[in-house]
């Protein structure tokens, strides 16, 4: 994003924070959009997450061949790696794939389509009409998916190092409990917050300003992938920085 | 009434609108036409607010608009009315929810007046019935129409059409051209039709403005128009072998 288009970005969010015309029909907009996000990527965020918690467990367990390092370890490093890093980044990368590329192309159609244009003739807000809702599903709906990342994949971790025999399942739950920090989760919820904000947004505003035909939304729709992406990892490092 | 006065519009280097001015009154469909890029939409988006002009102003009934802000044009879109030329409906909307969709965000009517509401316009329209049916599921001219359907629900005082006739077979055309008709009439609106549909001309255009490389070329109604002697104007009412054959019979 260079800096017209960050200030574009940043106008248009000015734009998205108007004062609703009717509150009734942006909460049934924020309700759907909950639906779609938070339920909706329920079932990918899920195995994802618990593959990606038990490949950790095996992981770590081959690296950690050592008779002076108690396997315990194991599940602490699986756990403390799922809550600050793993869950938060890789659930914000599947789902800016997953929902940027559809709020991108949604929004983007409605453009070339003048939908948006006969938004704004009946004097209704397009950009708060349109993406206030999904922002705020974003940074509501992401958090509670990363918590339940978290869990599936400390919970894969104890599935795929019990099946293998890498680690005890008491070595594993006497680790995952030992030394537990729980300023992680705040760590993890503020990123998952972030993150949720940029899936929305980004594509959001990848695709309202869409000039031409089939072919643009479809690159819209790729960019706003490729941005957001960039963008979570961005802030992925500047929120790890800011806050341990 | 609609007036505009010396409207600019430029595109980097290309200027579109080289300043254009007239008046369009209530109650009579008033048409803008013009070949293809002689800044007939360009002009209707800057008359919408959708373009800002770089010069001149638009009045509704006295009310400047082109120097107001988001908030201070609500009110005076609340009063327009649009059917757009691929129709814009809301994909994800059933019939009924499009033409609903206004009053649901402007209106405290309840769910029974707004519903009364929507069939009668469906009805004005010859849509009855066809409530809960998807854009994706009507032809063109079901779309047009549900498009002026929506257009008419909240009333508006000021109705747009942008190339209403574009992509419908001829009777369809004239279905369309008669219902704006109508409901200019019956309710009294400034109507503006942006077209360069020849049967449009004809039909229904009480006062035309015809504009020719970002300019005013000529005024007048359909009756005059195949009278006039300026050849850029001739050139388009008369570019098909039937208008031509047709020239001396208007």
């Amino acid at each position: 994003m260079n800096f017209t288009n960050f200030g574009k970005y940043i106008l248009l969010l000015k734009a998205v924070f108007r004062r609703p015309e009717k509150t009734k029909i942006y909460i049934k907009a924020i309700f759907q959009q909950m639906d779609f996000i938070g339920v909706g990527s329920l079932g990918l965020i899920s195995i994802i997450s618990t593959f990606i918690g038990a490949v950790m467990t095996l992981q770590i367990a081959f690296q950690l061949v050592s008779d002076f390092i108690p396997k315990t370890i194991i599940g602490s490093v699986n756990r403390d790696s799922s809550i600050l890093e793993l869950s938060p980044t890789i659930s914000a990368i599947v789902l800016a794939g997953k929902i940027g590329s559809a709020i991108s192309s949604e929004i983007g159609t409605m453009r070339v389509t003048e939908q948006i244009d006969a938004l704004e003739i009946m004097g209704i807000n397009a950009p708060g009409y349109l993406i206030l809702p999904k922002i705020i599903a974003g940074i509501t709906m992401v958090p509670v998916l990363v918590i339940i990342s978290m869990v599936l994949s400390i919970g894969g971790g104890y599935l795929g190092g019990t099946l293998s025999g890498a680690i005890s399942a008491a070595e594993y739950i006497q680790g995952i409990t030992t030394d537990f920090n729980p300023y992680t989760i705040n760590v993890a919820l503020t990123k998952a917050f972030v993150f949720g904000f940029i899936i929305t947004s980004v594509p959001a505003y990848e695709g309202f300003y869409v000039k031409g035909g089939a072919l643009e939304v479809a690159q819209a729709s790729t960019r706003a992938v490729v941005v957001s992406c960039i963008s979570i990892l961005a802030c992925d490092y500047i929120v790890t920085q800011l806050l341990l | 009434m609609i007036e505009i006065k010396d409207i600019h519009k430029s595109f980097g280097e290309n200027e579109v609108l080289k300043g254009i001015s007239g008046k369009f009154e209530a109650g009579v469909t008033n048409l803008i036409i013009g070949g293809s890029g002689s800044g007939k939409t360009t002009l209707l988006k800057c008359m919408i607010g959708l373009h800002q002009p770089e010069q001149g102003s638009v009045e509704y009934d006295g009310r400047e608009f082109t120097q107001l802000n988001f908030e201070q044009r609500i009110e005076i879109r609340k009063e327009i009315g649009m059917l757009f030329q691929g129709s814009a409906l809301f994909d994800s909307m059933t019939v009924e929810e499009n033409v609903m969709f206004p009053l649901n965000m402007f209106t405290e009517q309840s769910n029974s007046e707004k519903l009364d509401r929507v069939n009668f316009c469906l009805d004005r329209v010859n849509l009855e019935g066809k409530n809960k049916l998807f854009p994706a599921e009507l032809s063109g001219g079901m779309k047009k129409r549900v498009g002026i359907a929506r257009a008419i629900a909240m009333n508006p005082k000021y109705l747009f059409c942008d190339e209403p006739n574009s992509g419908l077979d001829p009777k369809t055309s004239i279905v369309i051209d008669e219902l704006i008709k109508e409901l200019t009439e019956e309710y009294n609106t400034t109507t503006i039709v942006v077209t360069h549909d020849m049967n449009s001309v004809m039909g229904i255009g009480d006062y035309i403005i015809f504009l020719h490389e970002g300019k005013k070329f000529w005024e007048g109604s359909n009756k005059e128009i195949a009278k006039t002697d300026i050849e850029e104007l001739n050139d388009f009412v008369f570019a098909s072998r039937f208008m031509k054959a047709a020239k001396g019979k208007f």
